[in-house]
């Protein structure tokens, strides 16, 4: 989950990392009021969930409040890949000396985080990494042990920084690495951090990500930095058809059935689990059907939910029918997804029969699952008729 | 021969009285699997199918004497402390079904098991199982579903995705081909054992004559497949199965698993299939092709 920049700062901030001057502005007054206090130039920079603001036109500079107001009103409109403005942060410009990277993640192979140090920040750093190598160090790090700042030191030094850089820079780095596993997060990136022409060290940019399953343990953190629990901060945000398969899913504990994804086809989805969801997804795009959702059934979801999530996908505008789709079952019953599905087009209306293009789940309690199946005459198959084959079935359905 | 579980493993199951984990006990017991006991705090001198249930590792394996492997059901909250004491009491394979746990504990419970010399598989996973031996986790469902997909032969299969397992091994027996050893190795961003992990051990066993694996999008783990085979001349042919193709269209979104969220360009599946293929791995298009395949590359070695 990603952060605002000025989050991002919030937490450094609240860690003693040293940051210039600055302010929020909601209004065109805000960022005004806000140049004034800091009374010198300032740069104005979008808070958007993207790269690319600057390319964007959404950074601009300031010498005085007024130029300020104006920019905040030609900043806000600016959408960066898809993202829309929140606010504008208005921030002291000084004269930069030397930027430096740093950035911590995990490295899903060493199964460690790794701290990315350059001090040829500010720039595209997979860019340095390949003409500059000796100018990029990695550095894997326990997150069971005890560190201490000797590892953000000896990343440092392999740049080649030494000298007072290199006692500056120290605890600023360490801080990062605790930071970043204090709050679990998968990104903690300070770039450009820089020294300033008149010496001191600052985080001018702050990139945050926050691990989605972890939200519940920093709650407090989150609340105090203004971060809503509805906020997903995905690509894109939720639709009405996603916050609704959401409620659905949420109704109860048992399994997964809701959790959507809206795209604008024509053949409702009722697919499971996580990766037969992928696979019959591509399945039926490879057909060259046109799914208008995507979702995913997981363990034992109650008859109520899929029921739900049937209709909530039938109710979605050019929804012609549904294809039930699974791989063979270990822990999903087949019988309850049967019984789920044909409640739900009973309910919206219309046939089984009809409207569900093809059922294919194999695995536990499939007879007592193609008995309710055959009992409403809806077209139905076992194991022996492949994912792809099934897809392949559904779409011709829909377009014969 | 097998790899990981055969007819000798025992194990136990940490959060046994939790309603999954009482199904996962029925569906492995009948199975055959040797269960010596469950934990969970508080309900020591109860059973669950027979099984003793305890409040602390110590005290099963102060009982029992040592036990070989721990599956663990647990809420997302306890998982790590719940592997941890099963590190702590000797167990040295641990099946982590949980998932929504955060990757630093996954990371934590790691770095504990290399340095006990413990392995984890998972989280998120459904397990693992040779056939006509051991069923240790979820795979497979009940027992007799679990018979039904699963025989025992020539191929071994890693899977990210628990469900897709089981799709493999039946499609896999329809076409007369039985496994060795089938692990559901989990969806998320870091997890215990990789495919390249696992590859040492395969190809270590004499009855595993090739591999079948499912992947998806996210991650580098394809890439340290590749790379291991071909450093390593693996005697193995292997088959992989790509889900999620569509993704490399929507960067950024996280569909299922968490570890299939795609953010750089060496994560896509093009990207994926690429380095398979140029390291000797046949990627099949469909699941259906997998055992056609494995054939062709069987009959090609001899």
């Amino acid at each position: 989950m990603r952060f605002y920049e000025y989050e991002s700062k919030a937490l450094f901030r609240r860690h003693g990392m040293p940051l210039g001057q600055s302010g929020l502005a909601h209004t065109a007054d805000d960022a005004r009021r806000i140049a004034g206090e800091i009374g010198g130039p300032v740069v104005l920079k979008s808070q958007v969930l993207s790269g690319g603001r600057m390319k964007a036109g959404a950074v601009k500079f300031a010498d005085t409040p007024d130029e300020a107001a104006a920019h905040y009103d030609a900043i806000v409109p600016i959408v960066v890949n898809g993202q829309t403005c929140r606010a504008v942060l208005v921030e002291e410009k000084k004269g930069i000396a030397q930027e430096y990277f740093a950035a911590i993640t995990w490295d899903g192979r060493h199964k460690r985080p790794v701290l990315i140090f350059s001090d040829m920040g500010g720039i595209d750093i997979e860019e340095v990494a390949e003409t500059h190598p000796e100018h990029v160090s990695k550095t894997h790090f326990s997150s069971l042990l005890p560190i201490t700042p000797r590892i953000a030191k000896e990343a440092i030094a392999a740049t080649g920084v030494t000298g007072q850089a290199l006692n500056r820079l120290t605890p600023i780095v360490f801080e990062l690495m605790q930071v970043f596993l204090r709050y679990d997060l998968t990104l903690a990136e300070i770039n450009p951090l820089a020294r300033l022409e008149d010496g001191r060290f600052v985080v001018l940019d702050g990139h945050i990500d926050m691990e989605a399953e972890a939200r519940g343990t920093h709650k407090k953190l989150l609340e105090e930095l203004g971060i809503g629990a509805e906020e997903t901060r995905q690509a894109r945000e939720a639709t009405a058809f996603e916050q609704r398969g959401a409620e659905i899913n949420a109704q109860d504990h048992r399994g997964v059935a809701g959790n959507v994804v809206e795209f604008d086809g024509d053949l409702g989805l009722v697919i499971g689990a996580g990766g037969g969801s992928l696979t019959l997804f591509d399945a039926v795009r490879k057909h060259g059907g046109k799914p208008a959702n995507y979702c995913e059934i997981g363990g034992n979801p109650s008859v109520k939910k899929v029921q739900e999530l049937t209709r909530l996908i039938l109710s979605k505008p050019g929804v012609r029918k549904i294809a039930v789709m699974m791989n063979v079952v270990s822990n999903t019953r087949v019988d309850i997804v049967a019984r789920g599905v044909i409640k739900g087009c009973i309910q919206s209306g219309k046939d089984p029969k009809d409207v569900l293009a093809i059922f294919r789940i194999p695995g536990a309690w499939e007879d007592e699952g193609f008995k309710i199946l055959a009992k409403y005459g809806v077209d139905y198959c076992d194991r022996s008729v492949s994912m792809y084959e099934a897809a392949g079935r559904a779409v011709a359905k829909l377009n014969g | 021969m097998s790899i990981l579980v055969d007819k000798d493993t025992t194990f136990l199951v940490q959060g046994i009285t939790g309603r999954e984990a009482v199904n996962l006990t029925r569906e492995c017991l009948d199975y055959g699997s040797k269960i010596v006991g469950g934990v969970t705090p508080g309900r020591a001198g109860r059973d669950v199918y027979g099984v003793p249930v305890y409040d602390c590792v110590r005290d099963l394996v102060a009982k029992h004497g040592p036990v070989d492997g721990s599956v663990i059901s647990v809420p997302p909250g306890f998982v790590r402390d719940a592997a941890f004491e099963a590190i702590e009491n000797g167990v040295k394979l641990i099946v982590i079904v949980t998932e929504n746990i955060p990757r630093r504990e996954v990371a934590q419970m790691v770095e504990l098991a290399g340095l006990r010399g413990a392995r984890i598989i998972g989280p998120n996973c459904l397990g693992l199982i040779t056939p006509g031996e051991c069923k240790m986790g979820g795979i497979g469902g009940p027992a007799a579903n679990t018979k039904q997909a699963y025989t025992r032969g020539p191929v071994g299969i890693m899977s990210r995705s628990g469900g897709m397992t089981t799709e493999i091994a039946s499609t896999l027996t329809a076409a007369g081909l039985g496994q060795s050893t089938a692990v559901s190795i989990g969806g998320d961003a870091i997890i215990g054992t990789s495919y390249a992990e696992l590859m040492p051990l395969f190809e270590a066993d004499p009855e595993t004559r090739a591999i079948a694996i499912y992947s998806e999008p996210g991650g580098r783990m394809e890439a340290e497949l590749a790379e291991w085979v071909t450093t390593n001349h693996s005697r193995l042919p292997i088959v992989a199965f790509m889900a999620g193709r569509f993704m490399d269209e929507m960067q950024g979104m996280r569909f299922g698993h968490a570890g299939t969220i795609v953010e750089g360009k060496e994560d896509t599946t093009a990207a994926k299939i690429e380095r398979m293929e140029a390291a000797g791995i046949s990627v099949a298009e469909r699941i259906e092709e997998i055992p056609k395949l494995i054939q062709k590359r069987l009959a090609e070695k001899r």
